[in-house]
């Protein structure tokens, strides 16, 4: 096998093993726009990145939190609904991160690399940031997991029972920060959101509980990214869209077994 | 049950009167909303092992005042004391879980702190619904949900239960059923309650202290008194006073969560149900 297909593999689960779990909370607490949001802004945090001369990385990371933020102020001073803000700051991030990009005429940026993702270029120092990155989100959420479970139930609950749920529903947003911008270079920022919330409702039908369903997510989140390079290598498709659709099928291969299982436990119950 | 709670059991008063260790206070405790106060000059305190109950029309104030009292809500008028290291157990108005968050009844149960099985299995036993442990909670009936979150808010054995309608959604005999709960918890656990009830006919006669509230107190005193002060019937009318005395009294049957009606035995504080002429359902 090539070197640049391993580091493609090694990065593309890298990526997998945090968005799963991290895209159930996502499922659970219906932010799944709210995640695209965050995703859209990141072309604009690479955009300004570049400009300034400062790490991409961080540049999404910082670019990515500041929408969220933005969001969090909008949704307490305006009467608009949250989807229509969403909406408003989703496209209109993105839209500049375009012009912007655009606009550097002496710059010479491969936006398709940005919007799509370029897994197959991902070097040695990359996978050290995806990995780095993806250890530290894991041991965050895993930290944060009771309080902000309690507060995905009912955040009044959580807080009258002293847990601080909304300490760890922003600790949760710098997670997602964290993960939009070490995923950026695998699947793009258009299809980001996919690799958090379809390994999630994947695993929904199997899982008995919120653990087993982040795990589950995890492994599933691998499988899309194995099944959609070696497919994407076969077949010379682009390599992020091929492990989104490759988690698609994937997803639809869970109805027919998820439904066949539950028409199995009425049978024996 | 644990030791533990035995313990907490011993140590408190069988029917603890409403002087003693003050668990919970406020004081011209003032909420103000987008067109003027939402509550002001709000007095309350809930002492150890006290069931208070809050009520009030609809828009009277009452969730907003426990919202402000656990700190839920900004207060921005008034003192809030809290004693130190209170441990609460907290049953919210509206709690719905949605179909793509697996959780079992037992998970559940340690939603909010870790649990051992005994005291799990315990809690649901009081309640009624341990043949439920192992099902997911999206499947439970209204009056067992409602059951479910009363018992995962006591499971730790806290200080003060408090409950914001905790009947809601409930058929008129399972709320009874429930109030006879959650009066029973009380009396086994020495817990102090604070609860909102929206349905003035069945403040139960358990509750030491009922507190009426119209965006400000109106009356507060036994159940007894406060459906006699005029303030009272100014608001409700004086066929809620008689309403509330028709529920003034124990009943001589329990309803079981199966269905099954049992006698309660005669240990019990109640001889016979003195008001003959209302319906057991």
């Amino acid at each position: 096998m090539d070197d640049f297909l391993i580091r493609a593999l090694l990065a593309g689960i890298g990526v997998a093993v945090v968005a799963g779990p991290l895209g159930c909370f996502i499922v659970w607490r219906r932010m799944a726009y709210f995640g695209d949001t965050m995703a859209h802004s990141a072309l604009l945090g690479a955009a300004l990145a570049v400009l300034l001369d400062i790490n991409v990385t961080a540049g999404v990371f910082m670019i990515a939190m500041m929408g969220a933020g933005a969001l969090i102020l909008l949704q307490r001073r305006q009467p608009l609904s949250t989807d229509a803000l969403l909406g408003i700051l989703s496209h209109s991030m993105l839209a500049l991160g375009i012009v912007i990009v655009a606009g550097m005429t002496w710059l010479r940026i491969d936006i398709m690399a940005f919007l799509f993702g370029d897994i197959l270029a991902v070097t040695g120092v990359d996978l050290i940031v995806i990995w780095a990155g993806a250890v530290a989100v894991l041991i965050g959420l895993v930290l944060v997991w009771r309080p902000l479970l309690a507060g995905t139930v009912n955040m009044e609950l959580a807080a009258a029972e002293g847990l601080h749920p909304e300490r760890a529903r922003i600790v949760f947003m710098l997670l997602l920060a964290a993960v939009i911008a070490i995923a950026m270079k695998v699947v793009g920022i258009l299809l980001i959101t996919s690799l958090l919330i379809i390994p999630a409702a994947t695993a929904r039908r199997f899982a008995s509980g919120p653990e087993m369903m982040a795990v589950l997510a995890a492994v599933i989140g691998v499988m899309a990214v194995i099944g959609g390079l070696m497919g994407s290598f076969t077949w010379d498709t682009p390599s992020g869209p091929s492990i989104v659709v490759c988690a698609a099928v994937l997803f639809t291969l869970s109805l027919l077994g998820g439904a066949r299982r539950r028409g199995a436990l009425r049978g024996t119950g | 049950m644990d030791e533990a709670r035995q313990d907490i059991v011993a140590a408190t008063p069988a029917r603890p009167g409403v002087s003693g260790d003050v668990l919970l206070s406020a004081r011209g405790l003032g909420v103000r909303g987008p067109s003027g106060w939402l509550i002001e000059g709000v007095d309350i305190h809930v002492c150890k092992g006290e069931i208070v109950t809050l009520i009030g029309p609809n828009g009277s104030g009452k969730s907003t005042t426990v919202r402000a009292l656990l700190g839920l809500i900004q207060a921005d008028a008034g003192v809030i004391e809290r004693a130190p290291k209170l441990s609460i157990g907290y049953v919210p108005q509206k709690l719905s879980i949605d179909w793509t968050l697996p959780l079992s009844v037992r998970r559940f149960m340690n939603l909010s702190a870790r649990h051992p099985k005994d005291a799990i299995d315990a809690a649901l036993e009081e309640v009624g619904i341990i043949e439920h442990a192992g099902a997911d909670v999206q499947g439970l009936s209204g009056g067992e949900f409602q059951r479910l979150l009363l018992a995962r808010a006591m499971v730790g054995a806290p200080d003060l239960l408090v409950l914001d309608e905790p009947v809601q959604g409930v058929d008129p005999s399972g709320q009874i059923a429930l109030y006879e709960l959650i009066a029973s918890l009380r009396r086994r656990h020495g817990c102090a309650i604070l609860m909102i009830s929206h349905d003035l006919h069945i403040v139960m006669a358990e509750t030491d202290t009922v507190v009426c509230l119209n965006g400000h107190v109106c009356c507060s005193g036994t159940p007894q008194s406060v459906s006699e002060s005029p303030e009272y019937r100014m608001l409700f009318g004086p066929r809620a006073a008689e309403a509330l005395a028709v529920y003034h009294h124990h009943h001589d049957h329990k309803h079981l969560p199966d269905g099954r009606v049992v006698a309660t035995d005669g240990s019990d504080a109640h001889a016979a149900c003195t008001h003959p002429d209302h319906d057991h359902g």
